[in-house]
């Protein structure tokens, strides 16, 4: 079934039908239909599936989405246009440029805890690039995938963008195609069995995995915006955010004051109970709720700590003192345990992040700016936010992509077409000038040897001190001597002038 | 060779990454010059290792070896401070009028880099030059096919660069395989579709990105109204230089049966022109690089079913082929294959253009796609309904020695580039960063639970992309 599918896409693309401009803009704006027309049932299917507060909904998943889906509209026949590049001596007259090309079929793994937007951000570029796209939506997500499934056939064209569902075993058949991009958001586990079939057929991938995102808070700060900020980031979608800021660090002197921080936002948020809470989320599966529980064995919860297995609810939670080699500091948390961990300053800070694995996101919060120009030069992560979390993925200009363990590639914007497209060079001559071309003919000798390596340079001109030193003496003098001569030629027309 | 040692060189280079050393403005523009030293004071002796290595001319070897190297660094140089500025012209939302943001470009740590035979100074020496312009530590492993060229590498490289941030391993196919056990930030390869597999497959558990420059078979298309004895003049050197081993050379023509019985004497008097009546005695013309490279070439050879034209001669001895033409080449010719990586050419016969493209896109994207013709319509129908890594219109090659235009493959040719600034962004980690303003928590309060219909209404209106929103101007 999975094969039949990669089958009709490839031969639907290669009967050129993706790539018309006018097409992708069609099938774009259809996409934007669906989720306006469609919002309510979206919700509907998320809320069954985490939890999903009504709001959290359009401002986590579809406003993105939507403004992805009017960048690419507005701006795609700039995108998709051929884009100039500087020439030589030898290339002055013709014409050189990158043409950006879709790259045939693509295959787009999506994950659970942001179901929609995660999925089908990449389907914008893919579709806005000019390819065909298998979707694969995570099973985890459920009501999201069935309703995904039912959908997406409505709106756009069924063979070029089909939507493939099933667990491990479909995923993986899937992985046995051939694609030529697959594009992967999930854990990194996963990631490196993607990564190793993709292998067997050639095929670059992007994957956008995960880590702990440290959050770094200066004594120098605004505790009160900083830790409400952070709460923010941090329990929104019950923590399952891969951007979220994993654990924090701080010096213990201002870690007490952190803590009631977090404590009152979280009263300002959720109120005394989460749990009756309707902006409050739930875990995805039995699965992660035990995993996360597992964390917590052996600590104590400054804040929170509660949890009830039924309804896969646990509450904001924070723990205080956490020593480094505790299971909480080993494996991304991914659900509503903050862990605080204790540094004596920042360039203990600095050690402690770069002693591990490279994040996808890193946060520092500090009003000195000369701590946060060390955090950023010191250390690297996919992203940044300074002084807030998580907003670096809400501009669409800025790339979105992990390093290392957090992830190959990048997106957003602009960005996802680049991604999907092969940026072909192309050098368009004409026969003229076949005079130029004759040094590099054989039989050879010394003078075309140096005519050739002439006619190579770029850039054309000569940016060099010395030239530049040249320039300006050459000019002084030839002002001086234009001066001098019309100074001559004043004096040798008789000396008219009566200030003598 | 042996993996403890290699471990040893990778923990030294990465604790000198962690130090840091290698990311100020300054060391990279140093160590860049150092290289320009190295290639410039070393001319002759690199001229005559790959005269030892693959009978390279002195031409072949300063034009496609040593100047391309040397204008890259220069390029680099020039431009390196440019590169490593942070991107600030990046456009904001209203809701992010206030932040400061922007794209920095980091070093990723230790990269390998492995190189290739045909071109073995700047296939390994232009990866090596975006590697340092883009702040990282880099190992070298040159091809053991080309010794003198590898020992030259191996022996200058310390000499002129930091020996704690690049080292020279040298070493044949085992030793290639125990080093990529090893954890690197990116591995940089040139060469086959075979041995990139199994890069990609050591690659995958780690995690490390990858950019893969492999080949495949250019296609050249003569075709349409053409000044013939340009085009065969442009054909031949491009298909000849090197004796046929580069991965951009024209593999096989596409023509008509008219513009075929044209091109044929035009072939045969450029030749005579280009190395004369017996080109095995011609100083420009080389060698094959190996003897098992030769007998695969000579197997191809007999196996055709095609008619040589053109040439056809050969020598065991000093791996000598001449440049050979064949016509009546069939789709199924063993010819038609794989890389053919030498002085042959076959030309297959087609009736239309279409038939010409449908027969490219039966076969796997080929690194590099030619075109001769006069007519626009010509160029632009082949270079629409077609894909290949790279695109020349009327010549063969040269699109790659232009460092504006980014140089790599497309499916089964390769993933990635490099070349001038695309060999600096290849290195490097594109970091997003926002810096957030204090100001505006009265904003963000529109972002906190308990949460409204009210706050949700204003906080879509400041996120919304605005089709025509104009730069500066902010309501907040």
């Amino acid at each position: 079934m999975e094969k039949q599918a990669v089958q009709r896409a490839r031969e639907a693309f290669l009967a050129g039908r993706s790539r018309p401009l006018e097409f992708r803009v069609q099938q774009l704006k259809s996409l934007q239909r669906m989720i306006t027309d469609r919002q309510g049932e979206i919700a509907t299917a998320l809320k069954q599936d985490i939890n999903r507060s009504q709001y959290d909904t359009p401002l986590f998943e579809l406003i993105g989405l939507e403004n992805e889906i009017s960048l690419a509209v507005s701006k795609l026949a700039q995108w998709a246009a051929p884009r100039p590049v500087e020439r030589n001596l030898l290339t002055i007259s013709d014409q050189a440029y990158i043409q950006p090309e879709p790259l045939g079929v693509v295959l787009i793994i999506g994950a659970w805890n942001y179901p929609w937007a995660l999925t089908l951000q990449p389907l914008v570029g893919a579709i806005a690039a000019g390819n065909a796209a298998v979707v694969k939506p995570s099973e985890l997500s459920e009501y999201s995938a069935s309703l995904l499934k039912a959908l997406l056939p409505r709106y756009l064209d069924q063979e070029l963008y089909p939507v493939v569902c099933g667990g491990v075993s479909e995923t993986q058949e899937l992985l046995r195609q051939r694609f030529d991009h697959v594009f992967y958001t999930g854990n990194s586990t996963v990631g490196k069995l993607v990564m190793e079939a993709a292998a067997r057929h050639l095929t670059p991938v992007t994957l956008e995995l995960g880590g702990k995102s440290p959050c770094y808070i200066d004594k120098d700060v605004d505790l009160r915006v900083a830790c409400r900020r952070i709460t923010w980031g941090k329990f929104v979608n019950c923590g399952q955010t891969c951007i979220a800021p994993d654990y924090i660090l701080c010096e213990p002197s201002i870690q007490n004051r952190v803590v009631e921080g977090i404590r009152q936002t979280l009263l300002e948020f959720y109120g005394p109970d989460p749990k009756s809470s309707p902006d409050y989320g739930r875990i995805i599966n039995q699965r992660h709720f035990n995993r996360l529980m597992t964390l917590l064995e052996g600590y104590t919860a400054t804040v929170g700590g509660q949890s009830d297995s039924s309804q896969r609810y646990i509450a904001p939670t924070v723990v205080k003192d956490v020593p480094p080699q505790a299971r909480l500091m080993q494996e991304e948390i991914f659900g509503p345990l903050l862990p605080i961990v204790t540094v004596s300053d920042i360039d203990d800070a600095i050690h402690f992040i770069n002693e591990r694995e490279k994040p996808l996101a890193l946060y520092v919060f500090s009003s000195n700016k000369k701590v946060i120009k060390r955090m950023l030069a010191e250390t690297t992560s996919g992203g940044v936010t300074v002084n807030d979390v998580i907003m670096h993925y809400t501009l669409n200009s800025l790339p979105f992509g992990g390093v290392g363990q957090s992830g190959t590639g990048r997106y957003h914007g602009k960005h996802t077409f680049d991604q999907f497209s092969h940026h072909r060079a192309c050098l368009v001559k004409s026969l003229g000038l076949e005079e130029v071309h004759m040094v590099r003919y054989p039989p050879q000798n010394h003078q075309k040897v140096r005519r050739v390596r002439l006619a190579m340079r770029t850039p054309l001109v000569d940016f060099s001190k010395g030239t530049y030193i040249w320039a300006v003496t050459a000019s002084i003098v030839a002002l001086g001597l234009l001066v001098a001569l019309t100074v001559i030629l004043i004096l040798a027309a008789g000396v008219s002038c009566t200030c003598l | 060779m042996n993996t403890p040692l290699d471990s040893c060189v990778l923990n030294a280079l990465r604790a000198t990454f962690r130090s840091g050393v290698t990311f100020p403005e300054q060391f990279r523009m140093t160590q860049l010059q150092n290289l320009l030293y190295l290639v410039e004071e070393n001319e002759q002796l690199i001229q005559d290792a790959l005269h030892k290595d693959l009978h390279k001319p002195k031409f072949e070897s300063v034009l496609s070896e040593i100047q391309i190297t040397l204008n890259d660094l220069y390029f680099a140089m020039e431009n390196l401070r440019t590169w490593m500025q942070p991107e600030y012209n990046i456009g904001k939302n209203l809701a992010t009028r206030m932040d400061d943001c922007f794209i920095r470009r980091e070093p990723l740590g230790v990269v390998l880099i492995i190189g290739a035979w045909n071109y073995p100074l700047h296939l390994i020496l232009l990866p090596l030059v975006a590697a340092i312009a883009a702040g990282n530590c880099a190992i070298l492993k040159p091809s053991e096919i080309c010794q003198a060229t590898e020992q030259l590498l191996a022996e200058l490289i310390p000499k002129y660069l930091s020996q704690d941030c690049y080292a020279v391993l040298c070493g044949g196919a085992e030793d290639t395989k125990s080093l990529l056990k090893n954890k690197f930030d990116h591995i940089f390869y040139t060469g086959s579709q075979v041995v990139a597999r199994s890069i990609l497959l050591a690659a995958a558990p780690h995690l490390t990105p990858v950019t893969l420059e492999l080949g495949g078979k250019s296609p050249c298309f003569i075709y349409g109204h053409i000044d013939i004895q340009k085009a065969a003049k442009r054909l031949c050197w491009s298909k000849f230089f090197n004796t046929g081993q580069s991965c951009v050379a024209p593999d096989y023509v596409l023509c008509t049966a008219q513009t075929r019985d044209a091109l044929l004497p035009a072939l045969r008097e450029t030749l005579r022109t280009f190395y004369g009546p017996d080109p095995g005695a011609s100083l420009d013309m080389g060698r094959i690089v190996t003897p098992h490279h030769w007998r695969r070439l000579m197997d191809m050879l007999e196996k055709s079913k095609g008619k040589v034209v053109i040439g056809g001669e050969s020598r065991e001895e000093d791996r000598y082929i001449a440049p050979t033409v064949l016509v009546d080449v069939q789709e199924s010719d063993a010819l038609m294959q794989e890389e053919i990586f030498g002085p042959i050419l076959p030309i297959l016969t087609i009736e239309s253009l279409e038939e010409g493209i449908d027969y490219i896109n039966r076969q796997e994207k080929p690194l590099a796609l030619y075109v001769f013709s006069d007519e626009t319509s010509v160029v632009t129908t082949v270079l629409n309904n077609t894909s290949s890594g790279g695109f020349c219109g009327n010549d063969g090659i040269v699109h790659m020695a232009l460092p504006g235009l980014p140089f790599g493959g497309v499916g089964a040719s390769g993933m990635g580039s490099y070349h001038g600034r695309w060999g600096f962004e290849t290195f490097s980690h594109r970091r997003g960063c926002m810096n957030r303003s204090w100001l505006l928590e009265r904003v963000n309060v529109l972002r906190y639970p308990p949460y409204s219909d009210y706050n949700l209404g204003w906080l879509r209106w400041a996120t919304t992309f605005k089709k025509n929103s104009w730069g500066g101007c902010s309501v907040m």
